[in-house]
């Protein structure tokens, strides 16, 4: 294995990573929910009386922090370059899959690991290991 | 109070996303990348907010009702079940092809990604077909 060096960023990670961790806390501490982002939108599909507006209010946030971002910083250069028809293919996987695994990497893999769920640990290695694999074949067995 | 608590939640969220590389799907792919030159830094990520998060859950746990007064749902399902693992595998590969997992492609696509559009209405729809498939079962 060798490292990135080049490309690591401990200290943007890790600050942006208690960020997302003030969220979740916040949004527990005071609404009593659970921030996954896979449920908060999931949750919207199947609209219950009283349970649709901090959802939505949740997503609004999100949408808008790019925003609030590159006012206050500049936003960091991103990269995509998978092939449309493998995007599809990836965000019919990602929304299947979350749902019926119940939680993403924000449910499981932050607030269950932080909970001390065994559910959310088994979740969390399920789609690491997937995507380690994933990632294994598509860049050093069919791309490589 | 409770919606303007999640706006605001919704908007740290996304900056710690961005701030912290997730909203870029090559860099994702970099620390999901183990045989190659791997980025270590999403290690990082998970760290620093599980650190933060735990207190907060140990002291939700200790508690009926948020600060707000309203009832913590904490989930309490403790089956581990054929669902709960195909279905995180199922998202593992997709996060594995595209570099992106529901947080980040919502705030991918508010940067004006076209890409990310592509990836968000597909995740919807594979939510929607979860949605009326688990209709029919019950």
């Amino acid at each position: 294995m060798t490292i990135d060096w080049a490309s690591f960023t401990p200290w943007t990670s890790l600050a942006g990573g208690l960020l997302i961790g003030l969220a979740a806390s916040l949004l527990v501490l005071m609404n009593g929910r659970i921030a996954g982002i896979s449920g908060v939108v999931g949750g919207l599909l199947r609209p219950r009386t009283g349970d649709t507006a901090w959802r939505a209010a949740f997503i609004l946030g999100m949408l808008l922090a790019p925003g609030l971002y590159a006012w206050i910083w500049r936003i960091p250069q991103s990269e995509i370059t998978t092939s449309t028809p493998l995007l599809v293919a990836a965000g019919l996987l990602v929304g299947i899959g979350t749902r019926f695994g119940s939680g993403c990497t924000s449910g499981h893999g932050v607030c269950g690991l932080a909970r001390g769920s065994a559910r959310s640990l088994v979740a969390t290695l399920s789609f690491m290991l997937a995507g380690f694999i994933t990632v294994f074949v598509t860049r050093h067995v069919i791309g490589g | 109070m409770q919606t303007l608590v999640a706006f605001a939640v919704g908007l740290i969220f996304g900056c710690g996303l961005i701030l912290a590389g997730m909203t870029n799907p090559a860099k994702v792919i970099a620390f999901l990348d183990l045989a190659g030159p791997w980025d270590p830094s999403l290690a990082l990520v998970m760290g620093g907010a599980m650190a933060v998060a735990s207190a907060a859950f140990a002291l939700a746990r200790s508690r009926a009702r948020s600060l707000l007064g309203l009832p913590m749902q904490l989930p309490t399902l403790k089956t581990i079940d054929r669902k709960l693992v195909l279905g995180s595998v199922a998202f593992g590969i997709g996060w594995g092809l595209g570099g992106l997992c529901p947080g980040p492609a919502l705030v991918a696509l508010a940067s004006g990604r076209h890409e990310a559009l592509v990836f968000v209405a597909a995740m919807l729809a594979g939510m929607a077909i979860h949605e009326i498939s688990s209709r029919k079962i019950s």
